[in-house]
């Protein structure tokens, strides 16, 4: 049975973003929440949204803040919105906004929501940094204590160690492998050259460059004022290098493994706070409403294999059964947006694509195939754009529709990797 | 006997509802107090009344105050001492009577209202954003005259008595409770209930009647407490009031005096001086006219200034083109009634400027407490911009703050038309360019307006209509009720140089220009204006203004009026100088690296032909001149029917240029004047100054016909 009846598939109208910006930099003052915020207040504003007609707010964040955990609600309560539109939050890794996404148009699709906005941000300048066991333990038995000697008691467990805040890492919870381990053991096992993961870079932040330059990746971007003074706005995201070059980026060391290792500073996805929302409506409630959709859902897959295994080669797996639910081939893609946590990852990726081994254990026959190098992240990557976790999928949606619009091209895949060995694959196609 | 009060009685506790038959709110009148008269007497005598409620059966109001149209009967000082003393007679008969009473407050709970609270046993409010408590009573020119002056300071001290009585600001409920002015604070659905408890633990004497809440922290011990301390709080007070009213507000230490009487004597002394002296203020020209003021105001609110039965339409969002400083006051001034505010400037950094200076007017507020941090993010989120006009689509109005150059205007018109819907207004703030040629450049002039806000926006009160001839009325009605949502005093006038308020400034700050070229001083004439009442001096005017608008605006003036307005060689010169005034931190006056103004900049008088050595004109003389052509360009306007009557050109003047309040307005001051004596002064001054001070024609007709603009008599509007 479709999930996708005619007449009543789910239609993307629009995506906005704020600009991407490294960790620590321009938008550090702004928590993702408000972040947030300003990519759907944008995105209402800009598809002159009516307000009332919003049923739903989804949103992803991976980091969220422990005083408001409910990002999507926080959002949902600004006073554009009417305090009736339902919103949850949802966590995916670095999947979130996709998770966000498919969520809404899993609800569009059920017949219980009309219209919905669903995306994602982060602030990784932000993340919520905690105290050690030792000392919460102290303030939890001083909170409960009934007398001062109770109270000077508990806090007299403390040790030196315990003053020590815990900072979450960027790190697999069950293999204690980092993200950057992980993509160097991809690269090794895959066998991806440092050169190929450079020249994979290059392409990335020239295309994002481009897309800069020429007002492409511009246009999707809600300008953010820029706090103290709020007198100057950021309209563009500030990690794309369009000087950068193939022997600079040669140079970098390799962080990950100092003697043999090829994953540097360069060719991975730097820290980036960020967000990013779609307009999600009901084909016919579209066309009631005068709105006219960029593209259209055609099917999506999640999958997932062993972290300790290949912790970010996912899409290998989910991309094919989303071509499948989209009845389509990769042949039959006029463009592929596929998130660079790091080169090494791409490249292992494209190459789980052309493999026969990747290919049965996603339950093919004969490979997916080679993804045309030309139809590949042609605004760049996360490598150059930057990788809010929660927000990205919101980035890459919205790139892939409003390209595949420019373009005339049917049909695009999107595939994103996410921690816990997760990944994700859409296939959208042009309204 | 009015028919105010029903009775019901709960477990032996009388609970009286105030409910003014025919009224949207409820207030004293002598009717009402001979029925609470009547009441309590009747209380105190039945044996199974252990004390009373009094609660209000109105929504959002307690008790309004006293009816002032009583006021208007007054024939004599000793009229409104014995209406004072009646009252007095009233409020101790409930303080002082068998039964407690328990005042449980919904609402507004002003003047009279307040003071029948202060008499009252026990105080409740509700916990709701309607409840304010104050005493207003020096805003028309009076003081509170049952009993305000002597049992509030009793209640909440001397200095904050003070400050409540001589600003009239409204107190919300928390601040009330802090000050000891209520004695509890309680959610709105259990008011009732529990002021009934208080009541019966009055009867038991678990709670003693009115016992004292007031601080008694150190600041009260050393000033409020004691003789010498009240001795420098009088002192001060009386100084600042000085100051602060150029002496021109008799109220203020009428007020003053009261209070102090009740220190130096006893309740009683000082209840009778407060009679007296509430009686003598109703006499005075400044109540008279304040009163007017207030009639006026309240007039205005029920008439929209368009025809009756035009429906506005809602106002859901709103876009505002140029994020300068009137763009950015009226997106602040917007934003807290909940509308999004889209911006459309040339550049993302001047929409980021505009939103930037929208959050130092809210901070302001923040700052002072006024709203809260989470009202303050949500309110600077409801601003959005753009520099490409997306978001446009659905906005139903559209506020243009451009640059004021027609073709400019004229640009963003075309490009805001042509992604606007089809019946969204296009309101145009100019201050000088007639709205029927911005209209000419427009595809739907049915749907252009003028919006004409003055600066800084979030601070004045008028809002200028102007309509066209082609200005639909819904497009008016719409405009006229969005203005009053955003907290403005609407005035609709008809379109035409200068509309009204700027067209009656025009030969007032010309005049003032042509003393400067005959040799005044500066100061001389800004001191004679500010003297008469008006807030600063019109040169000081034009440089807070910026001489560049002023400039320009004189040209349009002149090119439409003539010889009777063109512009003064001094204050060509000036502006020829590239003096801007204010803004260009160089003008008439010095100005510091912040702005604040010094004393007159001496090396302007450079550029006049007598150089700094001025000649002196008479005080009077320069008043003469410049209130007469300035009232008399008002009285053309109406002849012209640029305004619609005398009411709005009264409040346009005070509201937005500042004419003297305690004048009444432009008309107001010509029927005290006497407008034969306005006539022949404007004849000997034309006699003197041709052509510059002809008498409108509709002036010298009710000199004939001795008319006045508004009767003698009985409510002014």
């Amino acid at each position: 049975m479709p999930i996708y009846e005619p007449g009543r598939r789910v239609a993307i109208i629009a995506g906005v973003r704020t600009p991407f910006a490294k960790a620590g930099t321009t938008l550090r003052a702004l928590s993702a929440i408000e972040l947030g915020k300003i990519a759907v207040s944008e995105l209402v504003h800009r598809t002159d949204l009516d307000p009332k007609s919003l049923d739903l707010l989804v949103f992803g964040t991976v980091l969220p803040s422990v005083i408001a955990p409910n990002i999507a609600r926080e959002i949902a309560l600004m006073p554009l919105l009417p305090k009736g539109v339902d919103a949850f939050s949802v966590s995916r890794a670095c999947a979130s906004a996709n998770q966000a996404i498919t969520d809404a148009a899993d609800q569009i699709a059920l017949g219980h929501v009309e219209v919905a906005i669903a995306g994602g941000a982060e602030s990784l300048t932000n993340v919520p940094i905690l105290h050690s066991r030792g000392f919460s333990d102290a303030l939890i038995a001083a909170s409960k204590a009934k007398s001062l000697g109770q109270r000077v008691q508990a806090f007299g467990k403390i040790r030196g160690k315990d003053f020590i805040p815990i900072t979450p890492a960027i790190a697999e919870p069950t293999t204690g492998e980092s993200m950057g381990q992980s993509a160097e053991k991809m690269a090794k096992l895959n066998n991806i050259s440092r050169e190929a993961q450079d020249r994979l870079a290059l392409a990335s932040h020239l295309n994002a460059a481009k897309g800069t330059a020429d007002g492409r990746l511009t246009a999707e971007i809600a300008a953010v004022s820029l706090p103290p003074k709020f007198e100057s706005a950021m309209t563009s995201d500030n990690g794309i290098r369009s000087d950068t070059t193939f022997e600079a980026l040669s140079a970098l060391k390799p962080v990950f493994d100092k003697r043999y290792g090829t994953v540097t500073a360069g060719n991975a996805s730097p820290l980036t706070d960020g967000a990013g929302a779609v307009l999600l409506m009901r084909e016919d409630v579209a066309k009631a409403r005068g709105y006219k959709a960029l593209a259209y859902i055609r099917g999506y897959a999640y999958a997932a294999l062993d972290p300790g295994e290949q912790l970010l080669q996912a899409p290998v797996l989910a991309a094919p059964l989303a071509l499948k639910r989209a009845g389509l081939t990769l042949e039959d893609m006029d463009l592929v947006e596929m998130h660079e946590a790091f080169a090494a990852q791409v490249l292992s990726n494209l190459a789980g694509f052309e493999s026969q081994h990747w290919a049965e254990r996603a339950g093919l026959s004969k490979p997916l195939g080679a993804v045309d190098r030309t139809k590949l992240n042609v605004m760049g990557g996360s490598v150059s754009i930057g990788h809010p976790f929660g927000a990205t999928g919101a980035r890459i949606t919205t790139t892939l529709v409003n390209e595949l619009a420019r373009r005339g091209g049917q049909y695009g895949l999107m595939t994103v990797c996410a921690a816990g060995g997760l990944g994700f694959s859409m296939v959208v196609e042009r309204a | 006997m009015s028919n105010a009060l029903t009775l019901e009685m709960v477990d032996g506790i009388a609970v009286l509802t105030f409910d003014l038959p025919g009224e949207s709110v409820n207030k004293f009148s002598p009717a009402v107090i001979n029925e609470f008269t009547a009441m309590i007497e009747r209380l105190d005598k039945d044996a199974s009344v252990k004390a009373a409620v009094l609660i209000s059966g109105k929504k959002g109001t307690f008790i309004a105050g006293a009816d002032i149209d009583q006021f208007l009967e007054f024939k004599s000082a000793k009229d409104a001492q014995t209406a004072s003393a009646f009252g007095h007679t009233m409020m101790t008969r409930i303080e002082k009577g068998r039964v407690p009473v328990v005042v449980a407050i919904e609402g507004a709970c002003l003047g009279g209202g307040l003071e029948f609270a202060l008499a009252c046993a026990y105080r409740v409010a509700a916990d709701t954003p309607k409840t304010v408590l104050a005493l207003p009573e020096v805003q028309l020119g009076l003081i509170p005259g049952a009993g305000g002056t002597q049992r509030l300071p009793r209640r909440i001290g001397l200095q904050a008595a003070l400050d409540m009585i001589l600003t009239g600001k409204n107190v919300r409920a928390k601040k009330a409770l802090q000050a000891g002015l209520i004695d509890e604070l309680v959610h709105p659905n259990i008011l009732k209930t529990i002021a009934i408890q208080r009541a019966k633990e009055l009867a038991s004497g678990a709670l003693a009647r009115n016992r004292d809440v007031r601080k008694h922290g150190a600041k009260e011990i050393l000033l409020d407490d004691n003789l010498i301390g009240r001795a420098v709080v009088f002192r001060q007070a009386r100084e600042m009031t000085q100051k602060k009213s150029k002496g021109q507000y008799p109220a203020l230490f009428a007020a003053i005096d009261a209070i102090a009487a009740g220190y130096s004597g006893s309740i009683e002394q000082g209840f009778a001086e407060e009679a007296r002296l509430f009686g003598e203020m109703s006499m005075t020209p400044v109540c008279k006219q304040l009163m007017f003021l207030f009639y006026a105001t309240t007039s205005l609110k029920r008439d929209s200034g368009v025809a009756a039965g035009v429906k506005a339409r809602p106002v859901d969002r709103i876009a505002v083109l140029g994020t300068g400083f009137m763009g950015a006051g009226i997106a602040a001034i917007t934003v807290p009634q909940g509308v999004p505010v889209r911006f459309k400037d040339t550049a993302a950094d001047r929409v980021a400027k505009g939103v930037a200076a929208v959050r130092e007017v809210l901070k302001d507020r923040l700052t002072k407490r006024q709203i809260t941090r989470q009202q303050f993010d949500d309110q600077v989120g409801l601003v959005s911009g753009t520099t490409e006009y997306t978001g446009f689509g659905r906005v139903p109005l559209v506020i243009e703050a451009v640059f004021e150059d027609l073709g400019v205007k004229h640009k963003v018109m075309a490009e805001t038309e042509a992604v606007l819907a089809e019946d969204a207004i296009f309101a145009t703030n100019t201050s000088t360019i007639p709205i029927t040629k911005i209209a000419a450049g427009s595809k739907r002039p049915a749907n252009v307006i003028g919006m004409h806000f003055f600066s800084p926006v979030h601070k004045m009160p008028l809002l200028e209509v102007i309509v066209t001839a082609h200005t639909a009325p819904e497009v008016a009605a719409t405009v006229v009720e969005f203005g009053r949502r955003i907290g403005k005093t609407v005035i609709v006038v008809n379109d035409a140089p200068g509309f009204y308020v700027n067209r009656i400034l025009a030969p007032y700050v010309n005049e003032a220009g042509l003393l400067l070229d005959a040799g005044v001083a500066i100061d001389a004439i800004d001191k004679a204006m500010s003297q008469f009442g008006f807030p600063v001096g019109p040169i000081n005017l034009i440089d807070e203004v910026g001489l560049d608008i002023a400039g320009k605006s004189g040209g349009i003036m002149a090119e439409a009026f003539g010889a009777r307005m063109t512009p003064s060689t001094a204050l060509t010169r000036v502006l020829i100088a590239g003096r801007l005034g204010r803004k260009g931190k160089q003008g008439f006056y010095t100005y510091d690296e912040k702005g604040k103004r010094g004393d007159v900049d001496e090396s302007v008088y450079q550029l006049y032909d007598g150089g700094t050595k001025r000649t002196t004109v008479a005080k009077e003389e320069i008043q003469r001149r410049l209130s007469l052509a300035m009232v008399n360009e008002a009285a053309r306007c109406l002849e012209e029917g640029i305004i619609k009557s005398p009411r709005d050109g009264d409040i346009g003047a005070v509201f937005g240029i500042g004419f003297p309040p305690f004048r009444g307005g432009p008309f107001r001051h010509m029927d005290t004047v006497g407008i034969s004596e306005v006539v022949k002064q404007l004849e000997a001054l034309n006699a003197q100054y041709p052509g510059r001070f002809a008498p409108a024609a509709v002036l010298v007709e009710m000199a004939r016909a001795g008319r006045t603009f508004y009767p003698a008599t009985g409510k002014p509007v």
